[in-house]
């Protein structure tokens, strides 16, 4: 089947527990123009130790979801309308917002997509790792520095001694996101949230970062959900994968669940455009059309005017994301037609 | 071993301003230079005064080099300068330069204080009205600040010394003496100063919050004193500490005003003086000074603003 070449080969552990679990959360953003709902009722979960990969276009969700869940909505343009965010059995959201914070480092961390434009320039990279150790744990200057020279070493920077006093700028591209690995994986968080770590990276530097965090991950033992535009990218590391389209989840499930059995028409379409896998007999085409306005939204399925299969009942309602027929319970999609998509997947 | 690469960026960036410094004093002289030799009264009459004869007045001409070709004028006026010789003060009958000098500390003292005010006001008013932003606190300091801005200096310092010095008697209204001396004037030419630094540091710190690098930091889990005092402010002072420096010319400039309304001792007093007295070698002395002591200041603003940005610092 057209996924399978990029599955890992080997089956992982059952998850256990749910860390964090997500119930129709909503994030809007006022803009001059009208409000703009970013994350649409988007309800997850994540294991302890569980990869989930939140996939894709630009302008979905990924990163408004990621912020609502570290408490880092920009306010007061944005907004958690609505939800619950269970981490750990406390609702985040039922408590102020100092509680997430303080959260922020020790049990969730982030890292971003630019490193550049997320470290800070002005301050010696030793200084932004090490503060992590002085202002949460209250360690000298000297044991922060020794720590900081001690984590650049394991996310493989090299002269590590010396280089703990340059600042960002003077550091290449994939070495600022080993600076911002570093920095979120300080105080050994229990889940990281990595949004599209190695976009801003050229290729061979993207895999290289992949290993790593897919290392530390193992190492740490640590959840991660991974946010990317990439399906290719994340088929070696994740466990689960969600799909968002304009703000909402479009199809998800266990990883090679999905990527065989693909049910949801833009799935399909996002799977096209990765190179090397349309083979000559591929019969996917990747989606025509450009990203919803998130101000205009079609009526009906959100994806309907870029769908080859739309029909008047996809105009009529939007479709619930539903158990995949023929499919596990845990494998849904929100199409009213997935059945045919699936069906139109195996005869190809 | 190798050099330190930090520091002989340092020092190289520090040559390249210091050469900057030069080529700036040079083209100030030479300004003064064209501008002196364009207004039309004639030094000469101007020092034999109203009943000398036309003779007298071309022979102290042909003494003084005016009646040579203006390149060559040029020359030995650069020479002059470059031996600080500035020639006497027709009023005093004394050294140009020495009568400069002398007023110069009681200037920079004005100045400096003014600078401090300004400048731990300025910065603070901002920092709050960043943080209250669009709230009671922010709008009060916006209108201190276009209050400050709008006022002419010469109209503050005539109101500060009616309300302090008349009224409540409070400070002294003017002269050189002990502290209180310096608070109306420091207060008067710090104002306009200090509204521009109220708003720089509001914007600049309004904008640097969105920046990426404030979410890392609050992804750290630091509590937001930490976010805004150690990761924003520093970011945020960069255009103040330039604008800063660029807007102590316009200090220097305004305590001309400040020093002739309160009676102030310095050079910028001696300066107006010497404009409408037309005492010349004086003026072209005190212009030079007020410029030499704009372009150090500028020197030790250029060498902060390395120290805040490395990016600058290490020449990028
Ligand atoms: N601060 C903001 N103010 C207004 N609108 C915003 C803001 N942040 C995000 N949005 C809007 O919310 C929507 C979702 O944005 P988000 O950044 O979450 O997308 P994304 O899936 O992360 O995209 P990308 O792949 O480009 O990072 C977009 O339409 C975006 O314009
Ligand atoms: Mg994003």
């Amino acid at each position: 089947m057209d996924g399978t070449a990029i599955l890992p080969a080997t089956g992982r552990p059952a998850p256990s527990r749910p860390l964090l679990s997500v119930q129709d959360l909503t994030v809007q953003f006022g803009t001059r123009a009208g409000t703009i709902t970013a994350v649409d009722r988007v309800s997850l979960d994540v294991a302890e130790g569980e990869t989930l990969a939140v996939l894709g276009e630009t302008g979905s969700g990924k990163s408004a979801l990621a912020q609502a869940l570290m408490g880092l909505v920009p306010g007061p343009a944005g907004r958690v309308v609505s939800g619950r965010i269970n981490y750990d059995g406390t609702d985040l959201l039922a408590r102020p917002r100092s509680y997430t914070r303080r959260l922020c480092g020790t049990e969730l961390a982030m890292v971003f997509q630019d490193p550049l434009s997320s470290l800070n320039p002005v301050l010696r990279v030793g200084v932004q790792i090490g503060e992590l150790f002085r202002r949460r744990r209250g360690a000298s200057r000297a044991e922060a520095r020794r720590k900081a020279i001690e984590l650049m070493e394991r996310v493989g920077i090299p002269a590590a001694a010396r280089r703990v006093d340059d600042y960002p700028h003077q550091f290449s591209g994939g070495m600022r996101q080993r600076v911002m690995i570093a920095m979120a994986l300080a105080l050994r968080p229990r889940l990281l949230i990595a949004d599209e770590p190695t976009t801003a990276l050229d290729v061979t530097v993207q895999a290289q970062i992949m290993q790593l965090l897919a290392d530390l991950k193992a190492e740490h033992r640590m959840s991660l959900i991974l946010i990317s535009h990439d399906l290719g990218l994340v088929a070696g590391v994740a466990d689960r994968v969600m799909l968002m389209y304009a703000g909402r989840v479009v199809e998800t499930g266990e990883l090679r669940e999905v990527y065989q059995t693909l049910a949801h028409p833009y799935t399909r379409g996002l799977m096209a455009s990765i190179p090397g896998l349309a083979g000559p007999r591929e019969r996917l085409t990747p989606i025509t059309g450009s990203p919803p306005d998130l101000l205009r939204l079609p009526s009906g399925c959100r994806f309907r005017p870029r769908c080859g299969f739309a029909t008047e009942a996809c105009r009529a309602s939007q479709p619930d994301l539903l158990p995949v027929p023929t499919g596990p319970e845990s494998h849904r999609a929100a199409c009213h037609h997935a059945e045919e998509v699936v069906a139109d997947g195996r005869s190809g | 071993m190798a050099p330190h690469p930090v520091r002989s960026a340092m020092t190289a960036y520090l040559v390249r301003r210091l050469l900057f410094a030069g080529f700036v004093l040079w083209g100030a002289v030479t300004i003064v230079f064209l501008v002196l030799r364009s207004v039309p009264s004639d030094p000469a009459r101007l020092i034999l005064g109203a009943d000398a004869t036309e003779v007298e007045i071309s022979q102290l001409r042909s003494q003084m080099g005016l009646d040579r070709p203006l390149v060559v004028q040029y020359g030995n006026y650069l020479a002059d300068v470059a031996r600080l010789d500035f020639g006497d003060s027709y009023r005093y009958h004394k050294g140009a330069i020495g009568l400069v000098v002398d007023r110069f500390p009681v200037t920079f003292q004005l100045a400096a204080v003014a600078m401090v005010i300004a400048v731990v006001l300025g910065v603070s008013l901002g920092v709050v009205a960043a943080l209250r932003v669009n709230r009671l606190a922010d709008r009060v300091v916006s209108v201190l600040a276009l209050l400050s801005q709008s006022m002419p200096s010469f109209w503050i310092g005539i109101v500060l010394i009616l309300v302090f010095a008349r009224q409540l008697h409070l400070l002294p209204s003017g002269g050189h003496g002990g502290p209180d001396h310096l608070i109306l004037p420091g207060v008067t030419l710090a104002l306009p100063f200090l509204a521009i630094l109220i708003r720089l540091t509001r914007s600049g710190l309004l904008d640097v919050v969105h920046e990426n690098y404030i979410q890392t930091a609050r992804a750290k889990g630091l509590p937001e004193r930490v976010v805004i005092f150690s990761h924003a402010i520093r970011n945020a002072l960069i255009p103040v500490v330039t604008v800063a420096g660029l807007e102590f010319g316009q200090l220097l400039g305004g305590a001309v005003i400040v020093e002739t309304v309160f009676a102030w001792p310095g050079a910028g007093r001696l300066l107006s003086d010497s404009i409408s007295a037309r005492d010349y070698n004086v003026v072209l002395a005190a212009i030079l000074l007020i410029a030499a002591g704009f372009v150090a200041i500028n020197l030790v603003v250029d060498t902060l603003y390395g120290y805040l940005d490395p990016r600058v610092r290490l020449g990028r």
